[in-house]
């Protein structure tokens, strides 16, 4: 995750808790979301970013996920979000981001 | 009416020792850990120039094969080498770095390029031996410098070292003693821009076989800034360039907007011409030292050869309507707006279907889509992915949505509208105009109709603005109409010749039937 990501991440988790934070990724593969969601859960895994150590366990999701879409304006989703739901592998996705959820996550 | 696309230039540089002098990625390693694995292991992945020249991809780039040719490749492309490659190709060259740093020099005006002798005296011959190089741009290059005086600039911290095959051979003195602006590390960057827009605009005359003197305007869309520590990007790369280039007859100015600066260039050279305000233009751009082996940790971890080794470079000339050459097409100018929003939905309805939808066209109504063409053998190992693939999966789920083709056929509508990356991740370079070259000779061959180009730009990396941005056009078939007025030598000759042997005849008493 870009080092400036994870320093806004990380104030507002101190600003607001933790506990009232939820992270949406946007990543176009299961690898890169599940990377973005470890960084903000278990800590920086590249070393580099202010996050590096830090386990925040916040609450993380991609935007194709079942939960979030549900939750989402249908029209909105489909004007933003349905294109690109059509390309990406949504399975992957999902089975990577519930592995870190699983493992990492503090607030669920 | 609509202006045409008369020719391109597509060049690339083959320069390994500036990517460990000047690729970004390696100066702040070497800032930060100077003895790092990789920087040690990074020459051990450089590959020669004869690699660089048998490499598909770059023969592609410079038309010595169709891009359609390396759907037949096996991936990853740098373990294949192409059969009867050449320096030298329908659209341009690879040219190698010792004959490089002599353009640099006759591109540089203020003599802040300094050469070694000897190295001059070896190289100036087969420099003034490419076709592109006029006399008096191989006459602009010094006799040289002794090797004494170019070490002492270096080691005095006022010049950027130029080397060959790891010998320093040369540098790039500041043009200030105190002034960042021109300090030698922006001087080199920008020197080496301007050198490669100019090879790409000599190719781009050739090719298409335009008058040097005829070119009224160039526009320069690459990615750097010349100015002084009053006006940093003050300008002119393009009217730079067209001075070394011969151009008398031209002026010029600078277009910057991230990699969509080359699509928006050539809007505005089209909408200059059809105007009237001028009668030919040429877009250019040279190549990005700063971008040299920008992935190269990954492609040294991952034990591929370090991929990113030519700045590249391109140009284009855009003309008055000849009856002949294939059009832009204004009316199908697609356009990224400040109220879009960064969404990919939203950004490829923006570009894409919206253009079509206001001239009654459907999504696939255009035969070949030119999105970002980067070359997957580079983005892959770093983790970027397939970029052109992506595109035109993101292409096609919205031509499902809008209705235009059946889900089921998605996968096809790719391989039939798209192509494989071939192109330099050089930033501007790959984004949209690598195709042009080969759109405007399928085209004049009948193959294909349309080529949409599509521009796109991250103009967040300036911290100006986080908005995306994004440009696109359409080049299609020339609708037969002419605009160019005046008479040509020919047609005078021919009107002459007639008008003598009637002359003649009539002298002779003959009758004419």
């Amino acid at each position: 995750m870009d080092l400036e990501n994870q320093k806004r991440v990380k104030d507002f988790a101190d600003q607001y808790g933790p506990e009232n934070v939820v992270v949406l990724v946007g990543a176009a593969e299961g690898e890169a979301a599940g990377l973005a969601a470890e960084t903000v859960t278990a800590g920086d895994p590249t070393f580099a970013g202010p996050l590096t150590g830090v386990q925040l366990g916040l609450t993380v999701y991609h935007i194709c996920e079942p939960e979030i879409k549900e939750v989402v304006d249908p029209a909105v989703y489909d004007e933003q979000i349905s294109m690109m739901e059509m390309v990406l592998d949504v399975d992957d996705i999902i089975e990577e981001m519930s592995s870190i959820r699983d493992q990492y996550c503090k607030y669920l | 009416m609509n202006s045409v696309i008369k020719g391109t230039g597509y060049v690339l540089v083959h320069v390994p020792d500036m990517i460990i002098q000047n690729g970004t990625t390696q100066t702040a390693e070497r800032a930060a850990h100077p003895d790092s694995a990789y920087l040690k292991s990074l020459p051990e992945h450089l590959r020669t120039y004869e690699d660089a020249l048998s490499y598909w991809p770059n023969q592609i780039y410079i038309g010595n094969a169709h891009p359609e040719e390396l759907r037949q490749v096996p991936f990853p492309y740098f373990r294949e080498k192409k059969e009867g490659a050449g320096r030298y190709g329908t659209f341009g060259e690879i040219m190698p770095e010792n004959e490089f740093l002599l353009l640099a020099q006759a591109s540089d005006v203020f003599d802040v390029v300094k050469l070694e002798k000897e190295f001059v005296a070896a190289t100036r011959d087969a420099f003034a031996a490419d076709p592109v190089i006029s006399a008096e741009i191989a006459g602009r290059v010094a006799a040289g410098t002794d090797i004494t005086d170019i070490d002492a600039y270096v080691r005095a911290g006022q010049a950027e070292p130029l080397f060959v095959d790891g010998k320093l051979v040369g540098c790039v003195k500041s043009a200030h003693d105190t002034d960042i602006n021109l300090s030698a590390h922006v001087m080199h960057e920008n020197i080496m821009s301007k050198a490669s827009s100019v090879l790409a605009l000599l190719h781009a005359v050739k090719q298409s076989g335009v008058d040097a003197g005829d070119i009224e305007y160039v526009i320069d869309c690459a990615e750097e800034a010349c100015g002084d520590m009053n006006q940093r990007g003050g300008g002119n790369f393009a009217k730079a360039a067209a001075e070394i280039a011969g151009f008398s007859h031209a002026s010029g100015a600078d277009v910057r907007a991230f990699c969509a600066a080359p699509v928006h260039a050539m809007i505005m050279a089209a909408s200059l011409v059809k105007a009237g305000t001028y009668k030919t233009v040429a877009v250019t751009a040279g190549g990005c030292t700063a971008k040299l082996g920008m992935n190269s940790k990954d492609h040294v971890k991952k034990e591929c050869p370090v991929l990113e080794d030519c700045l590249g470079g391109f140009a284009v000339i855009i003309a008055a309507n000849d009856g002949v050459h294939p059009e832009i097409n204004l009316d199908l100018v697609g356009r990224h707006t400040v109220g879009t929003g960064s969404s990919p939905q939203a950004v490829i309805t923006s570009l894409v279907a919206e253009p079509l939808e206001r001239n009654g066209l459907k999504i696939p109504d255009i035969d070949i889509y030119s999105p970002e063409m980067q070359n997957p053998d580079i983005t892959k190992p770093a983790g970027a992915g397939d970029v052109p693939m992506s595109n035109y999966k993101m292409i096609a789920a919205l031509a499902v949505k809008r209705g235009d083709i059946e889900r089921k056929d998605l996968a096809d509508f790719v391989e039939k509208h798209g192509l494989i990356g071939w192109a330099p991740t050089q930033g501007h370079i790959p984004s949209g105009v690598p195709a042009v070259g080969f759109a405007c000779e399928d085209i004049m061959a009948g193959l294909i109709r349309r080529v949409m180009l599509i521009g796109k730009g991250s103009l967040f990396l300036g911290r100006m603005t986080d908005l995306f941005d994004g440009v696109s056009l359409v080049i299609q078939p020339n609708s037969g109409g002419q605009e160019e007025t005046g008479v040509s030598e020919e047609q005078v000759r021919s009107l002459i010749a007639r008008a003598l042997k009637e002359f003649a005849q009539s002298l002779t008493g003959e009758t004419r039937g």
